[in-house]
């Protein structure tokens, strides 16, 4: 199934989507990588409002306000923070990678959208700068907030009701494995 | 050699290395979307296929992860070594970060502080081989951190088989290493041997020999698939080197590539410079 999502994202709009589905994103998304993670999970007040938000894990190559190049960065690294992102509002996650056992976290309230990774230069087609937040944290590790305009297609790789397309490519790895 | 050559090469393979994927690179990844039976692989291999085509188009780098500044250098050992080899290689490497330009990735590992030009202690990094000849040949190797993390080096038993181990573990890890990926393997040497064997194997893919593709077909028989979303093509290149180790050793290293193996070179010699 396919999904044209504009920002905030809704409670309903979540609930709809399945592993394999296919999403395009229009409106806010904010990129959080190692750092802004930290911050949040510190307790500490972020200057962006995340109710029905789109959170990117990526660090941008932006220069003189044009992305330039900004595909997802490993999910992985800072997926013990899903809890806190989720608690905040955040209703769609978009990285690379997936994240393990942290995607119990999403159930019932948010979803994990899979972009090809490394693909900088066809996501920079779809994404503008709004504005850095954070800046003292450096062009990768700040806050960006960016404007999306039908960027994608994205894959549902973690749905809120339990699917997974990464424990999924796992278990068949097991079944064909020799040992 | 004129100091002005040198930095001016140094810009350039980081320039095109950044941006335009090696042709038989690019060629293998269409042969691989080509090839695979998973519709949500091919989705993906195809997304990466356009991203290739954007970035040579616009100039602008493949990836946001522009990497740490690798280079291998193959020097002639006819060749007067000039003094300024790694400092001008180092004002390259700042004259790229302005003008491609490239992501200031390179952190003090225990501050976390940005050096803010991709330089500094260790940074960059100079595999140096010596070779016949009067000229310097120096290939950009750009490294991202998203293979980078996921590369691992064991002290295994000598009973152990060494190709079992290292198809379990990159199936295991290919999938956040942005595959499908390019698998370096060293195995002998010692501890840092290893390593650096995993490394010139990335810089000598692809490889050739029937142990290479055992392997290779090993790896992409578990289906861990491009990004980890399952599918048939995990690793599009496979190469082991190797070296004498002691008798009671058995070190293995692997170094993943991912999809993105970028490079580019250049040849320096006394009276100018010229891409390869």
């Amino acid at each position: 199934m396919e999904h044209r999502l504009r920002t905030p994202i809704s409670q309903e709009e979540v609930a709809a989507l399945r592993v394999g589905d296919l999403v395009w994103i229009s409106g806010t998304v904010y990129t959080a990588r190692d750092r802004v993670h930290a911050l949040l999970a510190s307790g500490e007040e972020l200057p962006v409002d995340l109710a029905g938000a789109v959170l990117y894990h990526c660090g941008p190559l932006i220069r003189d306000g044009i992305v330039l190049s900004a595909g997802p960065t490993t999910s992985g690294r800072v997926g013990r923070f899903t809890r806190d992102v989720v608690d905040r509002g955040v209703r769609l996650i978009v990285g690379k990678g997936g994240i393990s056992e942290d995607a119990e976290a999403l159930r019932g309230r948010a979803a994990y959208l899979a972009y090809p990774g490394g693909c900088g230069a066809l996501a920079a087609r779809y994404l503008s700068v709004r504005r850095l937040h954070l800046p003292d944290l450096g062009m990768a590790e700040g806050l960006w907030e960016l404007e999306a305009q039908g960027w994608g297609p994205m894959v549902v790789a973690i749905d809120p009701h339990g699917g997974d397309l990464y424990r999924e490519a796992k278990r068949s790895a097991k079944r064909s494995s020799k040992i | 050699m004129r100091r002005e050559d040198l930095v001016a090469a140094t810009v350039a393979v980081l320039a095109e290395a950044e941006t335009v994927l090696p042709p038989w690179v690019e060629e293998a990844i269409r042969e691989a979307a080509a090839r695979e039976t998973s519709p949500i692989a091919r989705s993906q291999l195809e997304a990466i296929l356009e991203n290739i085509g954007i970035a040579s188009e616009d100039g602008v780098p493949l990836c946001q992860d522009t990497g740490l500044p690798v280079f291998h250098l193959e020097i002639g050992r006819n060749l007067a070594v000039p003094s300024f080899l790694e400092e001008a290689i180092a004002d390259g490497v700042r004259r790229a970060t302005e003008e491609v330009p490239l992501r200031p990735n390179a952190v003090d590992p225990l501050t976390r502080n940005n050096s803010g030009d991709n330089t500094g202690p260790g940074m960059p990094d100079l595999i140096i081989d010596l070779v016949q000849g009067d000229c310097l040949r120096i290939t950009a190797f750009p490294k991202g951190a998203g293979s980078e993390n996921w590369s691992f080096l064991a002290m295994l038993n000598p009973a152990d088989d060494p190709l079992d181990f290292v198809a379990e573990e990159v199936a295991k890890r290919a999938g956040r290493a942005c595959a499908p990926v390019f698998v370096g393997v060293g195995i002998g040497g010692t501890f840092d041997l290893a390593a650096r064997l995993a490394k010139r194997a990335l810089l000598h893919m692809p490889g050739t020999s029937q142990m290479d593709r055992n392997l290779l077909t090993e790896i992409n028989r578990i289906g861990t698939g491009p990004m980890g979303l399952g599918g048939d093509a995990t690793a599009l290149g496979v190469r082991i080197e190797t070296a004498l180790c002691h008798t009671a050793s058995l070190p293995v290293a692997v170094n993943l590539q991912c999809w993105a193996n970028r490079s580019s070179s250049a040849t320096v010699r006394d009276d100018g410079w010229s891409i390869d």
